[in-house]
């Protein structure tokens, strides 16, 4: 064969490349989009109105996570099973951030860490990678690291609302996630510098803790509505 | 700057537990779920991290070797028994190969673009030397099927050429699929693309040997090479892009010597032709200096 025809055949296989990064991209897409919607939905929490609601609007985004399912479906005949790792920079970032809605729909129902099993659940794909379309464990790891950040704003934002008993149950929780982080040896990757981040989400909760311990509030007490916090 | 932050950072790092240490061992119970399952993160992750690690040193191992092979190949010029050398190079590159055999046995069970990057410079540097010897025997590009099809390796003998096996039952044929590592065609062009200044020197060099053929054929394969990579140009990979501009460089050093070569080559005598080609590519060279 010449020069010429070895090249050719080079693009051909290039061209297709292409091609199906393409239309990954656009599948990608409508995910970003109902990534978008669930996230607004569930941003009002933070309102002070936002909290009394909070069962109707994990419904509601469950609902949106139904669209995600079917956009995965989609997603996963655009390419072949066994070229995940090939393709998957195109939909990494909107997997960890569907990954952390997810878990912050799991959160705002029952104040659990929601499992990986459960989040592959939640989005219709599968845990182990010899099944198909699965749920990296470090994309998962990700997406519970935007959750820390999320609960931070959120004690913040309790306080506000009068609800003051609901940052100590966040900082507890996120005591327990930085300990887990903690038996991680992590590489010094992405995952790394975005769990660098976490001591500041855990800190900012522990402040308000102390705000509220040193005046007394939320030892138990209902939580007194739209009180704002004396100084 | 980055020191201070650094020195900042490390502080902050030692300060951070003590302050918190008895507060967290009384809140958070080493056997809670959580903990649990980020054990079993951890395992993983750990086993991730080893597995790459090893493929970085295989794949650095198959540079070295690759890289004492081109050397090698480059003595060809200069020696007259070139078919010794070869052989020679052939042997080394069963080493290399057995190399490449441990990578796929890494990946057995793994999706390989997993762990491409580790491994994507031995490969390159692989096809390099390869297409190198492949270019000294025959004068011609070495194709991405010739190369992956030694690639392919069997761990046991009955099962090494019977292709028939892979036809017949699925999971037979995802056996055959796990050992043999495939080329991928970015890697391929980036190997191909160092080829070119592999060949550049063996051009220049052959000129020192009084070897007046070589130049001519070699800026003719390497025009066509470079005439692939324009025909290519934007649908590859970014690494491919940036490797044409050197591509360049070294097809118009090569396209230099040929014209010195055409024009001074009938008025001076052969032996005093080096003289005449070495300063003036060390010219040309001190002009891209500047």
């Amino acid at each position: 064969m010449s020069v010429t025809d070895l090249f050719s055949v080079i693009q051909s296989s290039l061209t297709a490349d292409q091609d199906v990064r393409e239309e990954i991209r656009k599948v990608v897409q409508g995910l970003e989009q109902t990534a978008r919607e669930i996230l607004t939905l569930l941003q009002t929490v933070h309102q002070t109105s936002g909290l009394k609601d909070v069962p109707n609007k994990c419904q509601k985004a469950r609902d949106h996570f139904n669209v995600v399912k079917v956009h995965l479906e989609e997603l996963k005949t655009k390419f072949p099973p066994d070229q995940y790792y090939r393709f998957n920079e195109h939909w990494r970032f909107v997997l960890q951030r569907l990954i952390f809605l997810a878990a912050f729909v799991v959160y705002l129902e029952t104040e659990t860490l929601v499992t990986r099993e459960a989040v592959a659940g939640i989005l219709g794909i599968t845990v182990y990678r010899d099944k198909g379309f699965h749920l990296d464990i470090e994309d998962y790891l990700s997406g519970l690291l935007i959750l820390a950040n999320e609960l931070a704003r959120l004690a913040l934002n309790s306080v506000t609302a009068g609800d003051y008993t609901r940052p100590l149950r966040i900082s507890s929780f996120i005591n327990e996630l930085d300990s887990g982080f903690r038996l991680l040896n992590l590489k010094n990757d992405s995952l790394r510098k975005r769990y660098d981040g976490l001591k500041y989400d855990v800190k900012k909760i522990e402040e308000v803790v102390y705000d509220l311990s040193i005046r007394g509030l939320g030892k138990g007490d209902e939580p007194t509505e739209g009180k704002v916090v004396e100084k | 700057m980055n020191k201070e932050g650094g020195f900042r950072k490390r502080k902050y790092d030692n300060m951070q537990p003590r302050n918190r240490k008895e507060e967290r061992e009384s809140k958070v119970d080493p056997s809670s779920p959580v903990l649990i399952s980020f054990k079993s993160f951890q395992k993983e992750l750990d086993a991730k991290h080893d597995k790459y690690e090893r493929l970085v040193k295989l794949s650095r191992d198959i540079t070295i070797e690759s890289k004492r092979i081109i050397f090698l190949l480059h003595r060809v010029s200069s020696v007259s028994n070139i078919e010794e050398l070869l052989n020679e190079s052939s042997v080394k590159f069963g080493d290399v190969r057995l190399k490449i055999q441990q990578i796929s046995q890494e990946l057995i069970g793994e999706d390989m673009c997993q762990f491409h990057r580790a491994f994507s410079p031995g490969l390159q540097e692989y096809v390099e030397a390869v297409s190198f010897q492949h270019f000294i025997r025959t004068r011609n590009l070495i194709s991405l099927e010739e190369i992956n099809r030694h690639l392919i390796f069997a761990p046991k003998k009955e099962e090494a050429e019977d292709s028939e096996d892979v036809a017949v039952s699925d999971s037979q044929g995802e056996k055959q699929k796990q050992l043999c590592l495939q080329v991928t065609p970015t890697d391929y062009l980036l190997g191909i693309a160092d080829l070119t200044g592999e060949l550049m020197r063996m051009c220049i060099t052959s000129v020192g040997n009084g070897d007046i053929e070589t130049p001519f054929e070699v800026s003719q394969f390497l025009r066509a090479i470079y005439d692939g990579f324009t025909y290519i140009g934007n649908t590859g990979p970014y690494e491919v892009s940036k490797k044409l501009y050197t591509l360049k460089q070294s097809l118009g050093k090569v396209e230099d010597a040929c014209y010195t070569l055409t024009v001074r080559g009938s008025e001076i005598p052969k032996h005093m032709l080096a003289d005449v080609l070495s300063s003036k590519t060390s010219m040309s060279e001190h002009e891209e200096g500047l």
